[in-house]
């Protein structure tokens, strides 16, 4: 199986996306696993800053040279901040999608959400099940 | 070594490369002053164009177009011409296209001065030839798929769905129910959802088994009194008939809903079974697919769109309607069906495409269709046959008219099914589908359809044996295929992030 970067201070959704806690917000960007099965990425649609998300509904959109796939929504909020760059270089969510390929910013409207999420052993046992299949 | 392999003039596969040219853009090959005509000098007096015209109306700069000459014009055309890949050249795989051979004689019918030259406008009285033949390969379209009632409008397939799934809402609107819901197995054509979503519907994703089809367990489980309509295609785009398919339309049917047919793979069910008898209400045709109509390259496509009497009020306008004995001999167009959706289409339709059809269906005949069937079904499970021992088969199971193969043998070498699609290049075949379904890793999606003779398959089999092959012996190889192309592989990501739209000339004077 291929080896992919997980790392334990994040949360996790079934969709393969991730969620970091950074004070009262939380950041949402996709895995290591989903940017290796989607290939190279080449258009990444975001939501503008102050719209809101609603937890496993579709923010955005991801395209990449092999398929197109939405991006859904960990958790419930506000989008407060937007990684720009990606218009730009979606190649980011290639190279650091935990770190440059970021993606929204979102205020929770539930604080205790996020922690509902997967935790990094169960994420990664998730994508060992797919990946054998 | 693979270099010298590939390097000399002789054959890989059964491609080789003969006389081939580089062709600039009409831009690049532009000479001042060049010209294709000759033109007498002008008996009127010239005009000022500002005098004419309001002058906020007049460019300031003259275009660049090219100046050439009409040998330059024809030569630059035909070049192109012989870079296409086209089912008269050879084998053209595509999963779920069905890339059939379009006979000759289709084109003979289509050329004919009463079909070529009638107009959309004519009056009905003096289109009464075209008007029959719509007629009769509407209820030819309903003999073949056991529906009751076809319209030919829609222009291709998603069309023909979106015409399906909003027969499907004015159904269900008519009768007062509200319902918000499509279920949409994984395995669908991704204009199913699209379809259902331009519709308003939220679409429900139903899994397939591990066996590939679809159970109705499953079904069950996500049908209730909020879902509008099921979407099925049958076979499957795994290739697989769907065998519940009766006990699936009944769950759907026993809570109000309807059920939609994908027509994209009717080829492998022709002459055998009919949609409409196993439960579907509503279903498309792809005639530029099963009837061997142009397909791909601009086509046009055709996707006429079949029912069942309780959708028949909601059909598009206008429809083609045989005269009562009473009202003497003909055919005319109704426009009088208060509950049709609509028009779908300026006129009515890709008509070319419908003397085709019909041609193709005439010159076959029930028996003929039904044989197209037994082969399309037959030729891709000979190819699964010859190539089960060397690829890896998601679901081994005797398929319909087309099987998937996938990457995952592969692994150990790096090279994907990408790299496997470039290679079929170099032996001279157009890839297969590919990364489609969705629901296998790294598909490449075969059908070879009816149109091929054994020693045809045989000939993509050696070169898809020996690709395998390749990948274990030499994986760098397979890898930055192609290598006998015109051009080598081409950087599809960056063709993707910074594409080069449209040509700029070098300076503007």
């Amino acid at each position: 199986m291929a080896d992919y970067e997980i790392p334990n201070d994040l949360r996790y959704t079934r969709e393969d996306e991730w969620c970091r806690v950074e004070g009262s917000r939380v950041v949402v960007g996709v895995t290591d696993y989903a940017q290796q099965q989607l290939g190279d990425i080449v258009f990444v649609e975001l939501p503008a800053v102050g719209s809101t998300v609603e937890r496993g509904e579709p923010f955005g959109v991801i395209e990449s040279v092999k398929a197109v796939s939405d991006l859904y929504a960990p958790i419930s909020g506000e989008v407060v901040e937007v990684n720009g760059d990606l218009a730009d270089h979606p190649e980011h969510v290639n190279e650091d999608c935990y770190t440059d390929g970021w993606m929204i910013t979102i205020e929770p409207s539930d604080p205790d959400e996020v922690g509902t999420l997967l935790d990094a052993k169960t994420y990664r046992t998730h994508v060992e099940e797919r990946s054998t299949e | 070594m693979s270099d010298e392999r590939d390097a000399g003039p002789e054959r890989l596969g059964y491609a080789t490369r003969g006389i081939e040219y580089e062709e600039p853009l009409l831009f690049e090959r532009s000479r001042p002053g060049r010209v294709g005509y000759s033109l007498p000098a002008s008996d009127v007096p010239d005009a000022d164009p500002a005098a004419a015209l309001d002058p906020s109306w007049l460019r300031s700069d003259v275009p660049a177009l090219p100046e050439l000459s009409e040998v330059d014009v024809v030569r630059h055309f035909t070049r192109l011409s012989t870079w296409n890949a086209a089912v008269d050249l050879g084998l053209y795989p595509l999963g779920s296209c069905t890339m059939k051979y379009n006979p000759k004689i289709n084109e003979w019918a289509a050329r004919l001065p009463g079909f070529a030259r009638a107009h959309p406008l004519q009056p009905v009285a003096q289109s009464q030839g075209l008007l029959e033949l719509m007629w009769r390969l509407e209820q030819a379209l309903a003999e073949i798929s056991g529906m009751d009632r076809v319209s030919l409008q829609p222009a291709a397939g998603a069309q023909g769905e979106l015409a399906g799934i909003m027969m499907i809402r004015a159904y269900h609107e008519h009768r007062g129910e509200k319902r918000h819901k499509v279920l949409v197995p994984d395995s669908a054509h991704g204009t199913n959802p699209a379809s259902a979503a331009l519709n308003d519907y939220e679409v429900e994703t139903i899994p397939s088994g591990r066996d590939g089809v679809l159970h109705p367990e499953a079904v069950e489980r996500a049908m209730n009194e909020d879902v509008a309509a099921l979407m099925i295609t049958n076979p499957s785009t795994l290739g697989l008939f769907e065998p519940h398919i009766a006990a699936i339309c009944d769950l759907v049917h026993a809570r109000g809903g309807l059920v939609y047919g994908d027509g994209a793979n009717l080829n492998a069910l022709l002459g055998i079974a009919r949609p409409g008898d196993l439960g579907i209400d509503v279903m498309h045709f792809n005639l530029h697919k099963t009837f061997s109509t142009p397909h791909g390259g601009g086509g046009p496509g055709s996707g006429p769109v079949g029912v069942k009497n309780i959708l028949a009020p909601y059909l598009p306008i206008p429809v083609v309607r045989r005269l009562e004995q009473a009202e003497g001999e003909g055919f005319a167009l109704d426009y009088e069906f208060p509950r049709s959706i609509g028009r779908l289409h300026a006129n009515f339709g890709n008509v070319g495409m419908f003397v085709r059809a019909w041609a193709y269906i005439r010159s076959l005949g029930p028996d003929g269709l039904r044989r197209c069937a037994e082969m399309a079904v037959l030729n891709a499970n000979y190819l699964l046959a010859r190539l089960r021992h060397a690829w890896h088969v998601p679901i081994d199971r005797t398929v319909m008219h087309e099987c998937v193969l996938s990457d995952k043998d592969l692994e150990p070498s790096g090279v994907t099914t990408l790299d496997v699609a470039k290679r079929l290049i170099d032996y001279g075949y157009h890839p297969p589908t590919v990364y489609f379904p969705l629901i296998v890793h790294g598909a490449l999606m075969i059908e070879p359809t009816e149109s091929e003779s054994l020693e045809g398959l045989d000939r993509f089999a050696d070169a898809l044996l020996a690709i395998a092959d390749e990948a274990r012996r030499d994986p760098d190889w397979v890898r930055t295929a192609p290598h006998r192309t015109r051009l080598a592989r081409l950087d599809e990501t960056r063709a993707a992030r910074r594409p080069v739209l449209r040509w700029q000339p070098a300076s503007s004077d």
